[in-house]
Formats: structure tokens, C-alpha cells, sequence
């Protein structure tokens, strides 16, 4: 029995014939399919604003989602107390979306093997909290130190455990312990009447000893203020369409704009998405590999089982240009005829899974960073971005540059201002005419949102080439 | 079909008390002072997509927060388990983070003298939010979509049309014998119908109706023939090369441009010298037209609260008088820390320290309609939705994704995309050269259409 039945069976008094009792509940008005999320997560939050600790908080959050399909049709209610009298009455009101005589869940439970991505020794929720402390004040001392331009630092120290267990009407069996911890800093700089921002951070499914050994706090100081003080002296950025250079990295948030969210079966499902019936067709150079991969170890994407209880696994969504795949859940499997491909997530127990991403990135090609910016005219080195946003409709997406160089002659030369990059999702990635050798993912800080439901991911490109796509700075 | 929740079943004076009681503990236990917030809410939402219920979900859930202070010390603490173990659990741990956060000069509760809350109802809650039958929500969610499906023969496909309601309670106590509470409602109907032209293309819009009154809601037709006008309209859209001409912000769209005046006027961002607006006070910061106000006190405002999130009663603000920054928008500790008085704006979230957020947040409207605006632009774009997050608050750099209908000699002509629109934002407020008369409150916030010139557009 793993630690995490322990927490739901021992805490809370539950057991196996409860959680029959309470999905055959479930099933009591018809219904395909019924499943019951429990979750108990733990939060830490620790911030640093001016060099002293401003703020520090925890806090628990536990209850358990009911769901119930029939058909397309999902009914959805949970509740905050785990009492077998309020779980009935979610799955209750979750069995309304049914009409037609009762059904019987599969009796016994079985547990698939699953990953274990999370090589955590001990979680950081249980680290001392003076070594979270520690953390911060470090990242404020060190970016501070950088350059006497830099006039105000935040950090911030995020952690949570989340302690899942997944059981459906179909057998399903399913627990998780899923570590996430975060450091963030943030800084501004100022010369003369010049302001700037710049923005750092990482972690990942980790325990503490990650930021004390692999990424320290200085190493994310020193990058937040690198960018606040390159940023003084940007200037405008050129408006309309020219060759652009994606750095590797974080920057791979444009696959997860351009296609990612397209590709979410869900959409695919109602045809409302631009990349509608284009499996098997070309939707990206040749040079282009793209996967969504749930399975690396210690990423901020990765989860051993979604949050349906399915493995997570690797997914090819584009091969050598061609569509060739959608992302899953059981919902939209089952009705397409398609696999599960274990992307159904959500956001906590309050909410419905839906298709979402996990680590998305392409593939290295052969191309030397070197040989990329050399080959560019004029055009835009972007190397870090902020937020990004489609419409899957129209395929329209943005993602907003925070550092980026012109390119004059093959050369890197003046830092630019912030600008937004626009494309279209299904024709964006066929102008892809360099791929780089060298893939990276993202620190990992990409939390995604769909429908009011945020949920952590990662993303990653090697450095990419571009041939056309529209800048929108301010100069002409 | 689905029947009402139980989850109000908890008393009035349950919540009260509750929060009550976790003050005198804290404070028994060591801490110098004390707030507690406790919330109790049900939600309901169902959407019908191709005229069946798609989804349907109802629900309810409570949960406290804890901030105390030991001395010129903070921590915060938040569950959602409200046993006898789960409320030792809130105030142990806050006590113990609380000995490792720094001192902090600044920090604290309100002055007694600024605790309160305002008199009278203030609109918040209408009964017939609860009541509403779950049978006549899901007609509201099905003739929505119908209506907009049915509006126009390009209509090929829909993302639903919905039905939405919440109630709640919130409850604030501070160990200054502060002790507020109200409760809440609200509804809204969506729909989102897809449209698709000749060459294939499709695009989508959405249109929307909110209201704390289910009375009050625009009727699901209207919703659903709105969301088709503006989804249709989109239908041939085309990419334009990049120019620089006037700009017309429809009154959604304008909404964003205002929510940044409000983010660059936060104290929060002024004390951390992360604004373009610091030390702008008593300044020209936009053109003479422009008026900005926040006002909580509007009966039945969605931004309109007795009091704010550390108890100070809500009161209304002017930001901007005639394009001169007024004031910021304040709480406590942001009040402290540049010597200046609380506006009431403190936002209070479970966990952490008072962030600050608007009441109602508008622009004072203009004279001339939004057609009459349109009607005078030679060249120009009628801007109707934004995309991204391309908005740097320290430096006034403005560049976002845009889509829009273009304007020929002051007539709307052919649907626009793939284009950004960018500028600063220090000098787009300058350059608010007309104000609509089209001020409507469908959000806490509300501006009315806007021609900005000197932008530049980025396309082909």
C-alpha cells in the first residue's frame, strides 16, 4: 500500500467497499462512466519585498470531485468534507446528468504500474522552513549585488504537495504524491529616466536540496537582473513581418501556442479548432518533430498518472511536419475511438479534467546556434518571453518577447523593448527553416490556463529560425 | 433534474462565531493581532452545446483564513477543514511562521479609527439567484445558443451557451473588534456560436449577460444575437500591412486600457517603483477629457463591498480629474508606506498579505456615440479584441495582438487579424482624443469606446 493510500484510507477512514458504494451512487441514474478524484494538498509561500520576509503563509486544501459521464454529457459536483454522507450527496448530484436504469461499476480495482518521476528524497512541504527563508534572502542579496542599478528585488519561495487518488467505475486505481516547487525573482532597475523589469525563475517536481545544489538562488538573481539591466538601454522594436530567431528554451511557449492548445482533443472533438482534420496532413516544415511528453523525470509538466488515473506518456504530435496526433482524455477518447493518451488533468478537485498539455517541445535539428544568426539579414533574436494566448478557433496566436536583439547582417546588436510576436497556429511552424542542435526545455515556470483551470506545464525548442512572422513593435 | 445544495446550511451566527472564536484563540495564543476571513459559497453552471446539456455542475465549499501578527510580524495560514484539529492546525501554524517573517515597520491593522462599514443594503444579494429552478437554467444556457445559432445561416457550429450563478457569504473579524459581513450574489449567460465563410475559415466570438439578479439579466435571445453579430463580422477576415492611424477601442477592449491605469495607479506597484505612473501625483498623465473614479459604493455595483478586505468601509475615489492623477488606489500597508491615507481598496484572499483591487472602476463617458466617433475616422481600425499579455507596467510599453474591423472614410469596412497594436501607455492616455457615451457596467470595471491616435499597427 503506498504512503498516499495510507493518507486517504487512514486519515479519512475510507475504504475500497466506500469507494465501490460511492461510485455505484454514482451510477445510480445511468451513465458510461463515473470516477472520484480525492485530493489533499498542502501549500507554502514565502516572499521577500525590500530585503525583509513581508509575507509567509501555508495552507491545506482536501475534498473530492465526482464525476459522471453519459454520453458527450458530463455531471460534475464535490465537496470539501470527505464524510461518506457528503460524498453520496456530491455523487448524487453528479448521477442528475444521466436518465436510464442504474449501472454497476466494475467491482475490484486494479492498479496499473506506474512512473516514478519524482526523485525526491524528502518533500520540500516538509523542509524547515528557514531553509525556504534562506532561499529568498539569497536571491534578494545576489541580484542587488549584480548592478547598483538594480533599485528593488522580489523573491518568492512556492511549494505544495498534492496527494491525489483516482478510482473509476471502469477499475481504474490510481494514486499520486506529486511534489512542485517554485523560485521566482523578480527586479527593477532604474538609470536616469529609464525604468526596466526583469523576471527569473524555476524549479520544478523537486525537494528543496534542487535549489541548494542544481539551480541556486543566485544563479535566478543574476539572470533577473542580467535582463532588468540589458532592458535600460532597449530601444524600440521594428513593426511588421521579418526573419525571427527563437532562443532555446522557454521560447518553446510557441508550440504551445501555435499548435498545442489546437491539438487538444477536446476542441478537435467539436470541430472547433483551426487544425480540424488535419491529421496526416503537413502543418510545419519538415524539419519540425514536436511531442508532448508527460514522463521526464522531475519536470514541472511530468506527472506519473494524469488526474484520471491514466500513465502518462509521450506523445508525437507532428512528425517531420506532419500532424499526427491529438492530446486525450478519457472523455474525448472514448468518443473519437482514439487512445488516452493520459493528458485528462485539472486543476483540483473542484474542477472537470479536461485535455491539457504537459512538456511540450520539438525535437534538436542539425543547425549550430551560430549558423542561425548568421544566416538572418535583419530580423529579431528573441531569446525570453512572457505570456502567451490563442484563439483555436482562427488558429491566431501571440506570445509577448520580455528580452530581444535585432539581427543586423548575421550579427546580434541592440536590445529591443517589449514587443509582441503574432502568427497562425496551422502555418506558423512551415516557415520553420533552421532548427538548432540545441534543445532545451524550459526552468520551469509555465503554468497554463483553459477554461478558468490553471495547471503547471513545461515547454522547450532548440534555437529556431523562422523565416517570416510578424514583429509588433513601434518603428517603421 | 438537479435540486438546490445545502451548502448555506450553516447558519449566519455559525460563521460568525467561527470566526470569532479563531480570533480570541490567536490572540490567546500569543498573537498581537488578528484577522480572519471566512467564506462560504455554491456554485452552479451548466452548458448546452447543440442544444444538450454538455456539462452540468453544482457545488459548495467554505474555507477560513488566518493572518496574524506578532508584533511588527506577519503570517498567514488557510484550510478548508474547520474541525477542532483543522482550526488548531490554522492558528499553531501561523504562530510559528509568524517567528521566522521579518519585522516589517509598515505592517499592521487598520487604525481603529479607520474600521467600519457602510450603512443600508447595498444590493448585493437577490434571492432569486438561489431560487431560480435548475430547469429554467439550463433554458436560459439552451435559448442562448439557439438564438445565436439561428441568427444567421453562417452560424456552422457553437461552443455552447451557458448559465452560470453563485451565492455566497463572507464574514471579516479583526481582533479590534471589527466584525463585517455580507452576502452575495450573481449570474450571467454566455453564448459562444462559431462561424464559418466561403474559403472555410472559421472564427468565433462571444457575448454575455451578468447581473446579481437573475431579474436583471439581458434575456438569453439578446445574448445569443450579439454574440452572432460580433462573430460573424469576424467571418473573411485579412492581415493589413503595418501603418500608423487612429485607433477606436471598442468599449470592451477600452476596458483593458483603463484596467492598466488601474494597475499602474496601485500603490503596490507605486511603492515598488515598478509603475510609469510613481511620482506622478498632482500630474498630467492622460488627456483633459479623461475622468477615472473607483467607487464601491454603488447599490448593486459588482465591484461594491461595505467594506474592503481589512475592513475599512468602501468609499469612492477619484483616480483622474480631467487627465490629472488624482490619487492611487491604497491599502493599509501601501497607505503607510508613502505616507498617505487607505482608499478602502485592500483585497483579501485566503492566504498572504492584503493585495488591492478596484470597486467599480470606470471612466466618466463621453458626449459622442460610438458611431459618431467611428464616423469621423478618414482611416483608422475599430478595435474588438485584444490578445496576449504584451503590457510592461514599469515602462509604459504597450504591444498586443489585435483584432478589428478597418474604417474607410468613417465607415466600417472589412474584418482584421493577425495584427498587433502597439505603443506606450504614458503617451496613449495622452492621446485619448474622444470619450463614448456608451458607459455600461457589464464588469467591475467599465470604459467607453475610445479613439486613441498615434499607434502603430503591425501586419504584413
Amino acid at each position: 500500500m503506498t504512503e498516499n493510500q495510507n493518507l486517504f484510507f487512514q486519515k479519512f477512514g475510507i475504504t475500497p467497499t466506500d469507494l465501490q458504494r460511492y461510485l455505484a451512487e454514482a451510477l445510480s441514474a445511468g451513465g458510461d462512466y463515473a470516477d472520484l478524484y480525492f485530493e489533499y494538498l498542502t501549500t507554502t509561500s514565502i516572499s521577500v519585498d525590500e530585503s525583509i520576509v513581508k509575507s509567509a503563509s501555508q495552507g491545506i486544501s482536501a475534498g473530492c470531485g465526482v464525476r459522471v459521464l453519459s454520453g458527450d454529457r458530463t455531471g460534475y459536483a464535490y465537496t470539501d468534507d470527505l464524510a461518506p454522507a457528503k460524498i453520496l450527496r456530491a455523487a448524487r448530484t453528479a448521477a442528475l446528468i444521466a436518465r436510464g436504469p442504474a449501472q454497476q461499476p466494475i467491482q475490484g480495482f486494479k492498479e496499473k504500474g506506474a512512473h516514478q518521476l519524482y526523485q525526491v528524497s524528502s518533500p520540500s512541504v516538509d523542509a524547515d522552513i528557514a531553509a525556504k527563508l534562506d532561499l529568498v534572502m539569497r536571491a534578494d542579496k545576489n541580484c542587488r549585488a549584480y548592478d547598483p542599478r538594480i533599485v528593488q528585488v522580489r523573491g518568492s519561495y512556492a511549494d505544495e504537495l498534492r496527494q491525489i487518488l483516482v478510482v473509476g467505475s471502469d477499475g481504474t486505481f490510481a494514486t499520486d504524491v506529486q511534489p512542485l516547487a517554485r523560485l521566482s525573482v523578480t527586479c527593477i532597475a532604474k538609470a536616469g529616466q529609464n525604468s526596466s523589469r526583469g523576471v527569473s525563475g524555476g524549479g520544478g517536481r523537486v525537494g528543496i536540496d534542487y535549489f541548494l545544489t542544481e539551480k541556486t538562488p543566485e544563479a535566478f538573481a543574476y539572470e533577473a537582473a542580467r535582463q532588468a539591466i540589458i532592458q535600460l538601454d532597449a530601444r524600440e522594436a521594428p513593426a511588421g513581418e521579418m526573419e525571427v530567431v527563437l532562443g532555446p528554451g522557454w521560447p518553446g511557449i510557441l508550440l504551445h501556442e501555435a499548435i498545442g492548445h489546437g491539438l487538444e482533443a477536446d476542441f478537435n472533438r467539436k470541430g472547433t479548432s483551426a487544425f480540424t482534420g488535419l491529421i496526416g496532413k503537413r502543418v510545419a516544415s519538415e524539419k519540425c518533430t514536436v511531442v508532448d511528453n508527460g514522463t521526464l523525470p522531475s519536470r514541472r509538466g511530468s506527472i506519473n498518472v494524469d488526474d484520471e488515473g491514466s500513465p502518462t506518456r509521450e506523445t508525437v504530435l507532428i512528425e517531420k511536419g506532419i500532424l499526427k496526433g491529438y492530446l486525450s482524455d478519457k472523455l474525448s477518447s472514448r468518443l473519437m475511438g482514439m487512445p488516452d493518451t493520459g493528458n485528462g488533468r485539472r486543476e483540483s478537485y473542484e474542477h472537470i479534467p479536461m485535455p491539457r498539455m504537459t512538456n511540450t517541445y520539438m525535437l534538436a535539428g542539425n543547425d549550430s546556434p551560430e549558423d542561425i544568426l548568421r544566416s538572418v539579414k535583419r530580423g529579431v533574436f528573441a531569446a525570453n518571453f512572457g505570456g502567451g494566448q490563442v484563439d483555436i478557433t482562427n488558429g491566431k496566436f501571440v506570445f509577448s518577447a520580455s528580452e530581444a536583439y535585432l539581427i543586423e547582417d548575421g550579427v546580434v546588436t541592440a536590445p529591443l523593448k517589449n514587443c509582441t510576436l503574432i502568427g497562425n497556429g496551422p502555418d506558423a511552424l512551415t516557415r520553420v527553416s533552421m532548427v538548432g542542435n540545441d534543445l532545451q526545455l524550459d526552468e520551469g515556470v509555465g503554468t497554463c490556463g483553459k477554461d478558468g483551470q490553471s495547471v503547471p506545464v513545461g515547454v522547450g525548442i532548440p534555437t529556431l529560425k523562422l523565416d517570416s512572422m510578424t514583429v509588433g513593435g513601434t518603428a517603421h | 433534474m438537479a435540486t438546490q445544495t445545502e451548502v448555506l446550511s450553516a447558519s449566519q451566527t455559525d460563521l460568525r462565531e467561527i470566526a470569532a472564536d479563531v480570533v480570541s484563540r490567536a490572540m490567546k495564543d500569543g498573537a498581537t493581532a488578528v484577522e480572519v476571513i471566512v467564506r462560504e459559497a455554491s456554485e452552479f453552471s451548466t452548458m448546452v452545446r447543440l442544444n444538450q446539456v454538455e456539462t452540468l455542475k453544482e457545488s459548495g465549499s467554505r474555507a477560513i483564513g488566518l493572518r496574524l501578527f506578532l508584533g511588527k510580524r506577519a503570517a498567514s495560514t488557510y484550510s478548508s477543514d474547520f474541525t477542532e484539529q483543522g482550526i488548531q492546525r490554522l492558528v499553531g501554524g501561523a504562530l510559528q511562521l509568524a517567528r521566522v517573517t521579518s519585522e516589517d515597520p509598515y505592517a499592521g491593522p487598520p487604525d481603529p479609527s479607520q474600521l467600519g462599514s457602510l450603512p443600508g443594503d447595498l444590493k448585493l444579494y437577490h434571492d432569486d439567484v438561489y431560487t431560480f429552478p435548475p430547469e429554467q437554467r439550463i433554458d436560459y444556457a439552451r435559448r442562448a445558443e439557439a438564438a445565436a445559432r439561428s441568427a444567421d445561416p453562417r452560424i456552422k457550429n457553437s461552443d455552447g451557451g451557458s448559465f452560470e450563478a453563485s451565492t455566497g457569504r463572507k464574514v471579516l473579524a479583526n481582533s479590534l473588534g471589527f466584525i463585517g459581513e455580507y452576502q452575495h450574489s450573481a449570474c450571467s449567460i454566455a453564448a459562444t456560436p462559431i462561424a464559418q465563410g466561403e474559403d472555410g475559415a472559421m472564427q468565433r466570438d462571444y457575448w454575455y449577460t451578468t447581473a446579481r439578479s437573475v431579474a436583471r439579466l439581458d434575456s438569453p435571445e439578446s445574448v445569443g444575437k450579439e454574440a452572432t453579430r460580433r462573430t460573424v463580422r469576424r467571418l473573411g477576415a485579412r492581415k493589413i500591412p503595418s501603418s500608423r492611424v487612429p485607433l477606436v477601442f471598442d468599449s470592451e477592449t477600452a476596458r483593458s486600457l483603463l484596467e492598466s491605469i488601474f494597475d499602474a495607479a496601485s500603490g503596490d506597484a507605486i511603492y515598488r517603483q515598478a509603475s510609469f505612473l510613481e511620482g506622478k501625483l498632482g500630474q498630467k498623465i492622460a488627456s483633459d477629457n479623461v475622468t477615472v473614479i473607483d467607487d464601491g459604493t454603488i447599490p448593486g455595483g459588482y465591484g461594491t463591498t461595505p467594506f474592503d478586505g481589512e475592513g475599512v468601509p468602501s468609499r469612492r475615489t477619484v483616480v483622474v480629474e480631467k487627465g490629472v492623477l488624482k490619487s492611487y488606489l491604497l491599502n493599509c500597508y501601501t497607505a503607510r508606506k508613502l505616507g498617505l491615507q487607505t482608499t478602502g481598496n485592500a483585497a483579501r484572499s485566503l492566504a498572504g498579505n492584503p493585495g488591492i483591487d478596484y470597486h467599480n472602476f470606470f471612466m466618466e463617458k463621453g458626449s459622442r456615440t460610438p458611431q459618431q466617433i467611428i464616423a469621423d475616422v478618414k482611416q483608422g481600425l475599430y478595435v474588438v479584441d485584444l490578445l496576449g499579455f504584451g503590457v510592461n507596467l514599469v515602462t509604459g510599453d504597450f504591444s498586443r495582438g489585435a483584432t478589428g474591423i478597418w474604417i474607410e472614410n468613417g465607415e466600417l469596412t472589412y474584418p482584421v487579424e493577425e495584427i498587433t497594436v502597439a505603443g506606450n501607455l504614458k503617451e496613449m492616455f495622452l492621446n485619448i482624443s474622444e470619450i463614448g457615451s456608451d458607459l455600461e457596467f457589464r464588469n467591475a470595471a467599465a470604459c467607453p469606446t475610445l479613439r486613441i491616435d498615434g499607434m502603430t499597427i503591425a501586419g504584413e
